[in-house]
């Protein structure tokens, strides 16, 4: 059985009906190769949605991407649901499930279509101007209840369980559109043989050939035409052609992004398919092919179902083989829509009449159309639709006024004319020209290398197109070395059409019930364009923002033309000093599936992990992520939670001792004969008179003066610096310091190597350090004589390289063990077994932090935040008095950066030891003080330090320095803290235990 | 996505490559701790910011890791010239648009 408004023998599908597919709950049957647009048509289904302000009914306006109207969410299952989907270039699949959008409880009875009738309410502007007031509403009352009622589709509620994937690619020649200009411009760039790439948005290439009937080229049907010489092109090696792919963005020095839909028409996609390909691709030359899109007539209820762009019936019958409907009527002001009237009065179609604006147009095809029979009317308009939920009537009217006829029809088929598609010129910076004859915008001066061929670049006739984008494809295979030695198409006949109008015709009226739409999908009517004019708006850009016209998500495809017009005629200017608005991309829209592509869940951001990660990993850490690091952060034992682990780790290490995976830090080499004088310049302490085999603790500062880095440097040789940073700060010093030497002290003979992943680092610390570490140690004297406190030796450990520091971040006696990263695991299980037979535990960065603190050992980037000096954390003793330049020396002492009362870092104990304080919790001097408090600082460090067996805290205060044993205060949402200001250290304040 | 020439690999390469690494030709002071509040001020703070050519550096992070300078007009994004750290500001700029 064949849909009830199938014409048998019409259109190019096979009209056995292979698909069944479901709308709003019913089930319809369609065939293979229709859209879900043409499969509903077949079925006499024109209502598809509710406009988005109005909640008026609506049709399908056009058979392609420019629909503004046929918004429908598509739903394979529970996570696969896909609103604003256009139902125009959704390929029908057997078992395709399609629900209408913006409407409630049904589509034929919408209860906010109230709003149509409010709708002296919602006029142009109304956002701003009616729900201004009083203001708070607006964030609690209107905006969620206009969100609410206007909203487009329904995101879905769950993860996208599809995958999309990514490509390069560069060619010689970009050829965007597969139309005849663009399958020209194609052959004879291909024929060269230099890499072609020809892309287009619709399953099958031919652009405007699909209903083109009276095109022939090389002897055959135009979209016949199109399907072999495709067909040639795929047989190519220097060719790859893109169906279902939009060129979505044109960016600079001709970089382009498509997205290629591999398997939304596919009725069971198998899982190894992506569901989107993103196209991300750089081109010598690229040829725009893109076509024209047809501008509907502007007049009252346009909108109704059944209205449509003359071009979308021809497609709907000459391709799908499916008539919009039983006795249709036209409305043009341009020749192309007699086509339309033509073919379908030939497939047997009534037209009750052509009403043509035109006073005295005359051509082959109006003459065909009155050779036909059909009544055909010139100097007339219609100035209103009959019926709701589909078109019944036209009224029309003489265009200058008189009596009325009202013709019973069930389609209007409409055309004022095509808009050149400059898009994707205009992405690229080209600039657009209006040409004043023929009425459109087209492109002017170019910024890349590319040229416009065909309709997008207002060239008419089918031989003019072809000659132009054949010629545009050889050159740019020329300009990219090539010389062409084709064989032009041949164009036997064509289809030429003659202009259009711009704006609203008789009819749209100043008549404030009139609704002559302009903007479909953002309900935009002339009155309201005309409006925004009369209230003050001056250029396009404000008059689009004030109406919205052109930015719901078909961009104004269909509207920006007629829009400016108004705007135009109502200002008294000529439209090109009105202007028009920028185009942007996408030029459709694009999934945040494309653009995310594989970079979602692990594949987010790399994980980085070290050596010894198994092992933490075996006993059951728990692990923190620092920058892309995932890093033990305590060792709870069975029935521990984090704060009794970290307890124990912090008493172990003091009591015996503990291991720490410190192999995040980072660590660059610093080597050459002018490798101290670098340290010099790039640290505020002095190098040049370290001995080899000795560390320093450095700080590193911007040219501005505050703290960028710190870390322990060892002096390997004279030549030779182990240099570490902190565990995120090791890229960015990399970039300081290749950037110094590379720009600023390119005489100094130095090499710079980040080392962070060749060494694994073993902190051991505590007072049994030496004695786990010294058993395995081959070749040196681990006596405190022969390796003091902040000294560093090469040596052997457990029988592989190690260059071993004694060094301290807990106040204990310590060492750092760096071996090649390799043998990290190996060297930690030996260091563990023996760290066993003393009871060793290993220990995490929590309790790294706690031991740390209550030595009052800074941590940059927490207790500092890029506007602490050296002073201000009381480390001027790392700043070498006698130097005469470092980065930062100058810096360090402007003005501001010297004056009294600056925030210092001290210490802080609560009155209560066991309260313990938020980090980042701000401090003033006086808890009485009115509200808004004067803040004196903030906590930068708080822990319960089980070793001193009360809370400690570091801060920043001002003058922190001059109110040691002051009592401030912590307001908190319930209580006022009160605390003392102390030194920094609140453990072996003597510093006795380094050799303890 | 911008491709720029680097100086040192001789060769066009994507954007993705590189890191922008501000405004180029401002010396640091070869006696930086006796500079003036002033001369710091400007040397630190003061960049030009124009509306068409800078002159800026950027490094080939994910390539040869050199820095250099480049000529940009910052309203079409072309890049005019690029050449190496250190090379004095070029005399004549080719294809700039004012
Ligand atoms: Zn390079």
């Amino acid at each position: 059985m064949i849909a009830a408004f199938r014409i048998p023998g019409a259109g190019r599908l096979r009209q056995a009906e292979t698909a069944s597919f479901s709308f709003d709950g019913h089930s319809y049957a369609g065939v293979e190769g229709d859209t879900l647009a043409s499969a509903l048509l077949a079925n006499g289904v024109h209502l598809i949605g509710r406009s988005f302000k109005y909640h008026r009914p609506r049709g399908f306006l056009s058979a392609g991407a420019e629909e503004p109207n046929a918004l429908v969410e598509i739903k394979r299952d529970s996570a696969r649901k896909t609103p604003n989907v256009r139902a125009t270039v959704q390929e029908l699949y057997d078992g395709l499930a399609a629900q209408s959008q913006n409407r409630w409880p049904s589509l034929s009875f919408d209860v906010s279509a109230l709003g149509d009738i409010a709708s002296p309410l919602l006029s142009a502007g109304f956002y701003y101007k009616t729900f201004m007031w009083p203001k708070s509403a607006w964030k609690n009352f209107y905006e969620p209840k206009i969100r609410a009622a206007a909203g487009l589709g329904v995101a879905p509620d769950q993860a996208d369980p599809d995958h999309y994937s990514a490509r390069f690619a560069h060619c010689d020649v970009l050829v965007l559109g597969g139309g005849a200009a663009g399958i020209a411009a194609a052959l004879a760039a291909a024929e060269t043989g230099v890499r072609v790439i020809l892309v287009d948005e619709q399953a099958e290439f031919g652009g405007s050939l699909h209903f083109e009937s009276g095109a022939k080229i090389d002897r055959q049907d135009g979209f016949a035409w199109a399907q072999s010489a495709v067909a040639k092109l795929k047989t190519m090696d220097n060719v790859r052609v893109l169906s279902r792919t939009t060129a979505f963005g044109y960016y600079a020095q001709n970089f382009v992004g498509l997205v290629e839909r591999v398997s939304d028409h596919l009725q069971n996609p198998g899982r190894d398919l992506p569901r989107e390909r993103l196209w991300q691709v750089r081109a010598k030359r690229v040829v725009l092919a893109t076509g024209a899109i047809e501008r509907h007539m502007v007049f009252a209820d346009n909108d109704r179902p059944g209205i449509m762009l003359a071009s979308a019936a021809r497609t709907y019958l000459n391709h799908y083989g499916v008539t919009v409907g039983r006795n249709v009527g036209v409305y043009t002001a341009n020749d192309s829509a007699y086509a339309a009237a033509i073919d379908l009065k030939k497939a047997g179609v009534g037209v009750a009449a052509i009403v043509d604006l035109r006073d005295n147009p005359t051509g082959p095809v109006i003459e065909e159309a009155r050779a036909l029979g059909i009544e055909v009317n010139f100097g007339r308009a219609v100035i209103r639709a009959g019926g709701k939920l589909r078109v019944s009537s036209m009224t029309v009217q003489p265009k200058n006024g008189g009596g009325e006829r009202t013709i019973p029809v069930d389609a209007i088929l409409m055309s004022a004319g095509w808009t050149p598609s400059v898009h994707l010129f205009s992405q690229s910076r080209g600039k657009v020209a209006f040409n004043d004859e023929t009425k459109r915008f087209v492109p002017g001066a170019y910024a890349q290398d590319c040229v416009s061929v065909g309709a997008c670049n207002g060239t008419d006739g089918l031989s003019a197109t072809i000659d132009e984008a054949y010629a545009a494809g050889a050159k740019a295979a020329k300009d990219v070395g090539a010389n062409a030695k084709g064989n032009k198409p041949k164009v036997d006949a064509s289809e030429n059409w003659s202009r259009g109008m711009l704006g609203a015709a008789p009819g749209a009226g100043a008549d404030t019930t009139v609704k002559a739409f302009v903007d479909f999908q953002n309900d935009v009517t002339a009155k309201d364009i005309r409006q925004a004019v009369h209230e003050g708006m001056r250029s396009i850009e404000h008059v689009k923002r004030f109406t919205t016209n052109g930015m719901a998500t078909d961009q104004g495809k269909t509207s920006n033309m007629h829009g400016l017009a108004i705007a135009a005629e109502t200002l008294g200017k000529p439209i090109p000093q009105v202007g028009l608005t920028t185009f942007r991309a996408p030029y459709t829209p694009v999934t945040f599936g494309s653009i995310v592509g594989h970079a979602r869940g692990p594949l987010f951001d790399p994980t980085r992990k070290t050596a010894i990660h198994p092992w933490a990993e075996r006993q059951g850490a728990v692990f923190e992520d620092v920058g892309q690091w995932k890093r033990a952060w305590y060792f709870p034992k069975a029935g521990e939670d984090m704060h009794a682990a970290v307890d124990r780790e912090c008493v172990t290490v003091r009591k015996t001792a503990g291991l720490f995976d410190a192999s995040t830090l980072g660590k660059i080499e610093v080597v050459g004969p002018d490798a101290a004088k670098f340290m010099e310049l790039l640290y505020t302490n002095p190098w040049e008179k370290l001995e080899p085999g000795r560390c320093r603790y450095g700080i590193m500062l911007r040219e501005d003066g505050f703290i960028y880095d710190d870390g322990v440097v060892g002096r390997l040789a004279p030549d030779r610096f182990h240099v570490t940073t902190t565990t995120g700060g090791a890229p960015r010093v990399m970039n300081h310091m290749e950037d110094y030497l590379q720009t600023e002290f390119p005489h100094l003979n130095v090499w710079l190597t980040s080392i962070t992943e060749q060494w694994a680092v073993i902190a051991v610390q505590g007072p049994k350090s030496r004695d786990i570490i010294a058993p395995l140690v081959e070749g040196i004297d681990m006596s405190d004589e022969a390796l003091p406190h902040m000294s560093v030796r090469e040596g052997r450990i457990c029988g592989v390289p190690t260059r071993l520091f004694r060094m301290s971040f807990t106040g204990e006696r310590g060492f750092e063990v760096n071996v090649p990263a390799d043998y990290g695991q190996a060297v930690w299980e030996a260091l563990w077994a023996e760290g066993q037979k003393h009871g060793a535990c290993a220990y995490g960065t929590e309790a790294m932090h706690v031991l740390r603190a209550e030595k009052g050992y800074i941590i940059v980037g927490q207790d500092t935040d890029g506007t602490v000096t050296p002073n201000d954390a009381g480390l001027d003793w790392a700043v070498g008095k006698k130097k005469t330049d470092f980065v930062g020396i100058r810096g360090m002492v402007r003005p501001d950066l010297v004056a009294n009362g600056r925030k210092q870092l001290v210490g802080l104990k609560t009155k209560d030891p066991k309260v313990v304080l938020e980090e980042g919790a701000q401090i003033v001097g006086d808890s009485k003080q009115a509200i808004p408090m004067t803040m004196i600082g903030h906590v930068t460090s708080s822990y319960w330090s089980e070793n001193c067996g009360r809370s400690i805290a570091l801060a920043l205060v001002a003058g922190g320095r001059d109110r040691m044993g002051e009592t401030l205060y912590v307001p908190m949402p319930n209580a006022t803290i009160e605390v003392e200001v102390t030194g920094m250290v609140f453990f072996d304040e003597k510093g006795e235990r380094l050799n303890g | 996505m911008l491709l720029i020439r680097c100086p040192y690999c001789e060769e066009e390469r994507p954007e993705l490559e590189f890191r922008n690494a501000g405004e180029a030709h401002i010396a640091r002071s070869a006696n930086m701790a006796g500079e003036s509040d002033d001369d710091f001020e400007k040397f630190f703070f003061i960049r030009s910011n124009p509306k068409g050519i800078i002159y800026e550096r950027w490094r080939h992070m994910h390539g040869c890791a050199r820095f250099f300078n480049a000529v940009r007009d910052t309203v079409s994004d072309r890049f005019l010239l690029t050449y190496k750290a250190g090379e004095p500001k070029p005399a004549k700029l080719p294809g700039a648009s004012k």
